[in-house]
């Protein structure tokens, strides 16, 4: 089956995963967010390219931070941009999912922005727009259930790339609660494209999926064994919203064995860089002196977000 | 038209250089306009008396063909060291053709700031308008048919060479 976020020539038409995304695009993507760095920190910060555009935020599922560096890509591609939080809107009255995506098409969307609790929504909202000859509107999958959050993968990717060059001789660890975070599911996709020879999670048996080995990663449940020698340590969030039933024993014996502080960093190489998707659970995932020290690149983080998104969104516009 | 009826790039560039002594603000900030437009105001900022910052600007998010072609492959990162508010500025490019690419320029340059003066140096204008945008200084003119492209290449140990393509991008005769 052809893969569904690319159209008949190949061109990315929908940013739906990265799993089996061709890595020219990848590539494509992070070098087209280079110079978008720079026009953020022009006087004025916006370029035309998405001028008269209609970008809907369609949120069924509540995350202030990614609407927002969303709806800031957007308004920076002079796109105009209208924020949906629809879990407190329609879906409360009864309204289906594609109902709603019909209604906004009807208002002449551009491109719809798809945060949704269930995995595979964005898919389905795309299937149901090529189905119905609306090929023109595309979408961006902003986070699905576990499955993916592609535009985090890829400035994951694109900060990796940034202090690293190469990933080809790389080796990442991702920690913590990698069951439920489809943070890390993006990335470890990605930087398989990429040809990183290495990659780790590292976590609690208990978090971390059956059979994740099959993604190509080597399992650590011990986290000194898995820091020994990693460039890129990525730390994820302890999804507290998300923990049903007792996965762990509390949130302090988390941190005691898996927890970054300053001594276990010391493992991991010395120029390596400290990576979190935020928002941080301080003393939970990661110690204050590790978030806010020099091998931390969680801030950059948020500002390569906002470019790799405009670089997402301008050239799904443009194909 | 064959790439021997070229003009020979070098003595082109002197000739536009020579054109520009004197006429150009001995403050005038060199923008060229990526990629065969960097390497020419690299070239002049040397070649003129003066002291010329020099700036470079990738105009693939201003320009006018975006709808119908898309984003460029691998845009350049636009770098100007100085300030265009207030700054009297001489815009670099290769080949002056439709004026579109100029018309970008123009545009994005107005998003640093409101420039004192801009001026067009060119070291081909080829004809073609299709946009009311003239060169200020012209190393060269030349008439070329509208099938083919007139490219500007860089050789490893910096000397300039035209060279003619057919306008889909292969390699004419």
């Amino acid at each position: 089956m052809r893969n569904p976020q690319l159209n008949a020539t190949g061109s990315l038409q929908h940013l739906l995963t990265l799993e089996d995304l061709p890595a020219d695009i990848v590539e494509r993507i992070l070098d087209t967010a280079v110079p978008f760095v720079s026009i953020a920190e022009r006087d004025v910060k916006k370029v035309p390219l998405l001028r008269g555009k209609t970008v809907f935020n369609l949120f069924f599922e509540n995350s202030t931070r990614t609407r927002t560096t969303f709806e800031i890509a957007a308004k920076r591609l002079s796109a105009d941009v209208i924020n949906l939080n629809i879990g407190v809107s329609s879906t409360t009255k009864g309204e289906t999912l594609l109902d709603t995506v019909d209604n906004l098409a009807a208002m002449n969307a551009d491109m719809f922005i798809v945060r949704h609790g269930q995995s595979g929504a964005p898919h389905l909202i795309a299937q149901h727009l090529s189905a119905t000859d609306r090929r023109h509107i595309h979408v961006i999958n902003a986070g699905d259930g576990r499955h993916g959050h592609p535009t985090q993968g890829l400035l994951d990717l694109f900060t990796i790339r940034h202090y690293k060059q190469d990933f080809r001789r790389l080796t990442v660890a991702i920690v913590g609660d990698v069951l439920h975070s489809r943070v890390a599911r993006s990335l470890i996709h990605g930087l398989t494209t990429l040809g990183t020879p290495e990659v780790r999670v590292i976590g609690p048996q208990t978090l971390l999926p059956t059979a994740v080995e099959s993604l190509g990663v080597h399992v650590y449940n011990d986290m000194r064994a898995g820091l020994a020698g990693c460039d890129v340590v990525v730390m994820l969030r302890l999804q507290n919203e998300r923990m049903k039933g007792s996965l762990l024993p509390s949130a302090g014996e988390f941190f005691k064995h898996y927890g970054l502080t300053v001594e276990k960093l010391q493992l991991a190489k010395s120029d390596a860089i400290v990576m979190h998707p935020g928002p941080m659970n301080r003393g939970v995932e990661i110690d204050s002196a590790v978030a806010d020290g020099k091998h931390s690149v969680i801030l950059p983080q948020v500002t390569f977000g906002i470019a790799v998104r405009m670089a997402v969104m301008s050239i799904l516009a443009g194909n | 038209m064959t790439s021997a009826a070229l003009p020979d790039a070098e003595a082109t560039l002197e000739r536009l250089a020579e054109k520009m002594r004197g006429a150009v603000a001995h403050d005038a900030c060199l923008i060229g306009i990526y990629s065969g437009g960097a390497w020419l105001a690299d070239r002049l900022a040397l070649m003129l008396n003066g002291e010329h910052p020099v700036g470079y600007i990738d105009v693939s998010f201003y320009r006018d063909d975006y709808a119908q072609k898309g984003l460029r492959e691998k845009p350049a990162t636009t770098a100007l060291p100085f300030a265009v508010a207030g700054s009297r500025i001489v815009l670099v490019d290769d080949v002056l053709y439709t004026g579109r690419s100029v018309r970008a320029a123009i545009n994005e340059l107005f998003d640093y700031g409101r420039p004192e003066s801009i001026e067009l140096a060119v070291l081909i204008d080829r004809g073609g308008r299709e946009l009311p945008i003239e060169a200020t200084y012209v190393g060269a003119r030349l008439a070329v048919a509208h099938d083919l492209s007139i490219v500007l290449q860089r050789h490893s140990e910096g000397r300039l060479e035209l060279s003619v393509e057919a306008a889909g991008g292969a390699k004419g005769a």
